[in-house]
Order: structure tokens, then sequence, then C-alpha cells
């Protein structure tokens, strides 16, 4: 017995007291704790030796290259959708990159702050087509399966409300039991974000043609990573490399380019990578912190196809999600 | 001929022996003729054991993609325990394995398994944590699959067993305050969900601790095991100490034996004995609720399952057959585990061992 309980003291550790400096902690440690989903494709998943990739997981990758100096000096944390928040709150993790939509009450009720938007998605629904339902109006009396612990159980309902429909939500705590208990008949429509849905259909499906996924987007959902409040040096690094990803497409700076980019005579590209004046300084990081950024995951164009565009197999199109100047929504103040 | 005899009378014995047995075996006959061919061809014929997910595609669940299982089991079977240093916690899980085979078995002396369990645990943290003798430390917020669920189901049963006493004697003891406080402690972890246990142990622990003082998640998340595992288990002692007649305590004490000599020597082997079989079905429920530890972001077996499969495009359909496999080690330990409970019993019953 006394054997046990000392190698469960082995286990006990006491760490030095902390001020509640994000960046400080995470240099100590070098190692960032980034805090993820437990597999969104697309978003972020772990392949079959336990490495992490997707959309999120990119951001954690960039903002440890920026403060670290190394892409791979990162912790992924899986996180269901009712432990995220406790988890960032509590200080398991130093960062939340976790598909999360941003909204009032999550920013200003939950002791967190949203950063930036990486992913603009919305909810969509999936049918079968012997439904013979061409729009979600029609959803009369349907049962709908939908995910617990998202907005996307409380937008279904606050839609149909508005809607004047009656419609009844079953409620899934995974998302696999969800997709199941929606083929094998349980419900008449499925529904959850739209970057998700065409996937379903096309993977999940036993037949895919038997399945239509319905026009109307019914939410809109801002997707982005979360810092804990009151560490307003953090928030603004996190928010920073993020829209110097974004800033880094919008100029054509590309992982392959980088180096002859660094070159450039054009002073907004000389800025953003650091070869002419030190923008590091005032986040608290090296001169180079954007340019270490696009080196790692590539700029946020880069990102996007690789993890969820043409180059992965969600194949989603870019739609808002383009840059400002090209049609879409992501537009980034200019890193000045 | 004399061998076809036999075989008649063994069925007629054994099968058809009177009109319900007789058509017992035709159902389930019927039942087996039934379902047996479809499995059969689900499970091998059909079946894909490659780790192709193209071929498992095409075969659209008419046959069962075992190629999940060859492609994901290292993620399975250890989560997220980095890749390259694996082989630590399989070396830490074979031996505490055998350490526990040997105990079931008695395969050696009390003194000499009581050695090898005092060489086994602090060897599995050794190397599964890592830190010393050149091994990279690996957090244990970072172990994962079989070797997490062994150890917490163990550590569980190991640690609650005493705690499990001492509480069972308590609630009996002359002692209001003690009894009180055994009463509460009982109730209160009955009352409420091993899931909200966890989530208190791991999410509202650090909040409440001061600042800089830290403990170790897969600690926390072990007591939280303990104390639940423990508070069921009391009062399953607590029934085998009621079943002992008073008789037996005033033999005790007519043979000069004090209060805790009696307990030590008569009661407890008597009440401990008695209550085997359900004591069995406590370390059997532990080991199963050990998936629960997922709410807590530990990625045990079953955890690291879905963690393993939710996320990729390519594999994410073929959760059925995953399941399956887990479910196979879940009851591959299950059923060894009540092989023991029989196996001790009867020898407890022979007369041969003390508790």
């Amino acid at each position: 017995m006394r054997i046990l309980i000392l190698a469960l003291t082995l286990l006990l550790h006491l760490s030095p007291a902390h001020a509640g400096k994000t960046l400080d902690q995470v240099r100590q440690r070098a190692q960032l704790v980034c805090g993820v989903s437990t597999g969104v494709i697309g978003f972020s998943s772990a392949d079959s030796q336990g490495r992490w990739n997707g959309l999120d997981v990119d951001v954690c990758r960039a903002i440890a290259a920026a403060v670290l100096n190394d892409p791979n000096k990162v912790k992924y944390v899986p996180l269901n959708a009712q432990q995220r928040f406790t988890a960032l709150q509590s200080g398991e993790v130093d960062l939340l990159s976790r598909n999360t939509t941003w909204t009032l009450t999550r920013d200003a009720s939950l002791g967190l702050q949203f950063t930036a938007i990486t992913y603009y998605d919305g909810q969509g629904f999936l049918v079968p087509k012997k439904l013979k339902v061409t729009s979600a109006k029609q959803l009369k009396n349907a049962e709908i399966c939908v995910q617990s612990g998202t907005t996307t159980e409380k937008n279904l309902s606050d839609w149909f409300k508005t809607q004047g429909i009656k419609i009844k939500p079953v409620v899934f705590e995974k998302f696999e039991a969800s997709i199941k208990a929606f083929f094998s008949g349980r419900c008449q429509a499925y529904t959850t974000d739209a970057s998700a849905l065409a996937f379903i259909r096309s993977k999940e499906a036993p037949k895919p043609d038997d399945y239509v996924v319905l026009p109307e987007l019914i939410s809109k959902e801002p997707l982005g990573p979360v810092v804990r409040r009151g560490d307003d040096e953090w928030f603004a690094i996190v928010k920073w490399v993020i829209f110097a990803l974004i800033e880094a497409e919008e100029y054509g700076i590309t992982q392959a380019n980088l180096e002859q980019m660094k070159a450039s005579p054009d002073p907004g590209i000389q800025r953003l990578l650091g070869s002419a004046e030190d923008t590091g300084k005032l986040l608290g990081l090296e001169r180079d912190w954007a340019a270490r950024a696009v080196k790692a995951v590539g700029n946020y164009g880069e990102m996007f196809q690789r993890n969820v565009g043409s180059a992965s197999p969600l194949k989603l199109p870019r739609g808002v999600n383009a840059l400002w100047n090209k049609g879409g929504l992501m537009y980034a103040p200019p890193v000045r | 001929m004399n061998q076809l005899v036999a075989t008649r009378a063994w069925l007629r014995r054994n099968l058809f022996s009177d009109l319900f047995s007789g058509m017992a075996t035709l159902l389930l006959l019927a039942a087996a003729v039934y379902w047996l061919p479809g499995l059969i061809d689900w499970m091998l014929l059909q079946a894909v054991f490659k780790a192709d997910a193209g071929a498992c595609q095409a075969v659209n669940h008419a046959g069962a993609c075992w190629g999940v299982v060859a492609e994901k089991y290292r993620f399975i079977l250890f989560g997220r325990y980095p890749h390259a240093e694996q082989w630590r916690p399989l070396l830490a899980t074979a031996l505490l394995l055998l350490v526990i085979v040997a105990s079931g078995l008695r395969l050696s002396s009390r003194r000499s398994l009581l050695a090898a369990w005092a060489l086994a645990l602090p060897a599995f943290f050794m190397l599964t944590g890592g830190g010393s003798f050149g091994l990279t430390p690996v957090g244990s917020d970072q172990w994962g699959g079989l070797p997490l669920t062994l150890l917490l189901a163990t550590m569980g049963m190991l640690m609650a067993f005493p705690l499990a006493i001492a509480v069972a004697l308590g609630r009996q003891s002359r002692l209001p305050l003690l009894r009180g406080l055994c009463t509460l402690y009982v109730e209160l972890v009955r009352g409420v969900p091993l899931i909200s246990v966890l989530f208190l142990a791991s999410f509202l622990f650090p909040i409440v601790l001061p600042q800089g003082v830290s403990i170790d998640v897969l600690l926390r998340v072990q007591a939280g095991i303990v104390l639940f595992a423990a508070a069921y288990l009391s009062e399953t002692i607590r029934g085998g100490l009621q079943s002992i007649p008073a008789g037996q305590h005033d033999a005790a004490a007519a043979l000069g034996l004090g209060r805790w000599q009696a307990m030590r020597w008569i009661i407890l082997p008597q009440a401990l004995r008695a209550v085997i079989p359900s004591m069995m079905n406590s370390a059997v429920s532990v080991f199963k609720d050990t998936s629960l530890v997922t709410v807590v972001s530990l990625y045990e077996l079953t955890g690291s399952l879905s963690l393993a499969l939710a996320g990729d495009a390519e594999w994410r359909s073929f959760h059925l057959e995953g399941y399956l496999f887990i479910g196979l080690i879940y009851w591959t330990g299950c059923y060894a585990m009540s092989r023991f409970s029989r196996g001790f019993e009867s020898r407890v019953d022979a007369g041969g061992t003390a508790i």
C-alpha cells in the first residue's frame, strides 16, 4: 500500500505560481496547449499516427510558430462541445481552437473572448429525397436529428419558432450517434453546420443519391479561436497571427515564395515579414513572427485549400470565406 | 454402433430430457440456422481484413471492415500517447497484466506476489511517465487507451478495497460521529453519478485549489474513481458483516480474542467470503466505468476509439467494427474476472485460503 501511495505522490507535482500571463507560461513550458475537437473532419482531427491536422489545428501551429518558433511545439487536448469552455476557463488549455461559434452570450458571459473569425459557416439541413421536401419550411411536425451542446440546437428551435412551424428536435450527444440515427430513419431531417453536411451526404449516407442538402442556411456561424478574458497581451497575439495569415494571402505571400517575398520592395510586405520595421516588438514577439506563421502553415488561402477546400476530402468552395476583395468576408485589419 | 448409442443417450440426456428442454433445443437450433450464416458471411466471408479504406468502402457494409482495426489499432490501444514511444505503455501493460494474471491464478507464493506488485506498479509509472533512465517525460494527460483503462481499474479496486472495509466498519462503529461521517460519505457519493464526480475532480478542483498548486489530472480522476467505488463496495461489505450471526462475536470473545482480533480472524474472513460475487460485480463495473473518464479529456479505450475514428474521413463510417473490437477486449477482461472469482470462491470454500 505504501508503495502505491508513493507512486501516486510521484504524480503530484507543484508548479511555480503564475500571474496569469499566458504568453509567459507558454514560453516557460515551451509548449502551446491547444483545445481542439474530438474529431471534426477538415477542422481538427487526428490521423492513425495520432498527428493532428485541420484548419483549427493550423491556427494552433501558426501561433506556436510565431511564439515559440516551432509549429510542432503544441499539445492538443481534444474537447467535446460541453467541456470546451470549462477547459479554457480552468486553464487546462491556453487557446480554444475548436470550430466554436462566436455569439454575444459566449463572448460576454463566460469569462472568455473570441479573437478573430477563421471560418464563416451557416446551419443547413439534410433530408431524404423521398420526402419530396425542397425547403426547410416544409418540415412541419418533422423530427430533426441534432447534436447537443452546440449553437445548432438553439438555432433550430429559434428558426422554426419564427417561422411558426412546429418541429421535434431529437438530440444526441455524439456526432456518430446522431448520424446513425438519421440514416437509420429515426428522423426526417438532419441539421448541422453546412461545412459538414455535403460530406456527411457523400461519405456517410448508405446511398448518397437518396439524400439532398436543402438550400436554406438558417443561421450565421462565425467560427474562431477563443482565449481567456483578462490577458490582453495573449488576446492580441492570437488575433494578430490570424490577421497576418489573412493579410499574407492578400499580399500573395505563400509558404513557397516566402523567402523571395522577404526581399520585396512593397513596404506592406516588408512590414508584415519583418524585413523593415519591427512589428513583433509591439506584440511581445520576435521580429519575424508573421513570417514564421506563414512558413509553418502557409497563408489563409493555403490553409483553407489544404484542410477544407479543393485539396481536401471536404471540397468546400471558398464562398463567403474568400478575401474581401474577391467577393468574400475575409478582411484583416492592416499589419501596420 | 456402441458409439452411436452413446451419442444418442448423451443427446437425450442433455438436450431432449423433457418436452421443455427439447423445444428449447429446437428453438435455439432454428435461431442458429437463421442467424449464423448471415453473421459468418458478414464477419468472415465478405469481410475486409486489410487496412485498405477503398476496399472497405467498396464492400459498403455488406461485410465487416476489420481493416479499420488493422489501421487504427495503435491509436485505439494507446490513445494520445506519442506514437514513437508506445512501446513503453505496451511493456508497462504487459508487466501489469502478468502480475494480475499471476495473482489471479496464484502462480506463486503470497510473499513473492506482493513483491511483484510492489515492483510492477512503480515500473508502470516509470515506464509510462518517463523522466528517468533517459525516457522522455510524457504527461499523464497524454496517457490513453488500454493502459489507462487497466491502470484506472486496477488502482481503483486496489485502493477502494481497504477504504471500503474501513467505511463498512465505520458504519458499524459505536462512535456516533464516525458512524455519521461514514454514512454521510456513502450516501453523498452514491447520490451522484460518477460522471459528475469526475467532472468536479477535473474542472472544479483546479479552481478551488490555491494558486500555484496543481494536482495531476490522472491523480484527481483516480481519486474520484476510488472514492466512488469504495462507497459501493463498502455497502457490499457491510452486508457481509451483517450476515455474520452474533454467536460468532460471542464465540470469539469466549476464546479471549479482543474486538479487533475477532474482526481480523473471525468476522471479516467470513463476511468477505460471503460477498465475493458482489465484490466481483463492483470490480467489473469499475473496469467498465473507466470509460467515463473521457468527459474530462482522458482518452481510455472507448474514448481513444472515438477519437481515432471521428475525424477520419476514410474510416469514420466503420464505427461498428471498432466497437466490436474493444467490446472483445472488455469482454475478455470481464470474463477473466468472473473466472477468477469462481476459482477463488471454490478455493475459499475448500478452506484453503484465509483472506
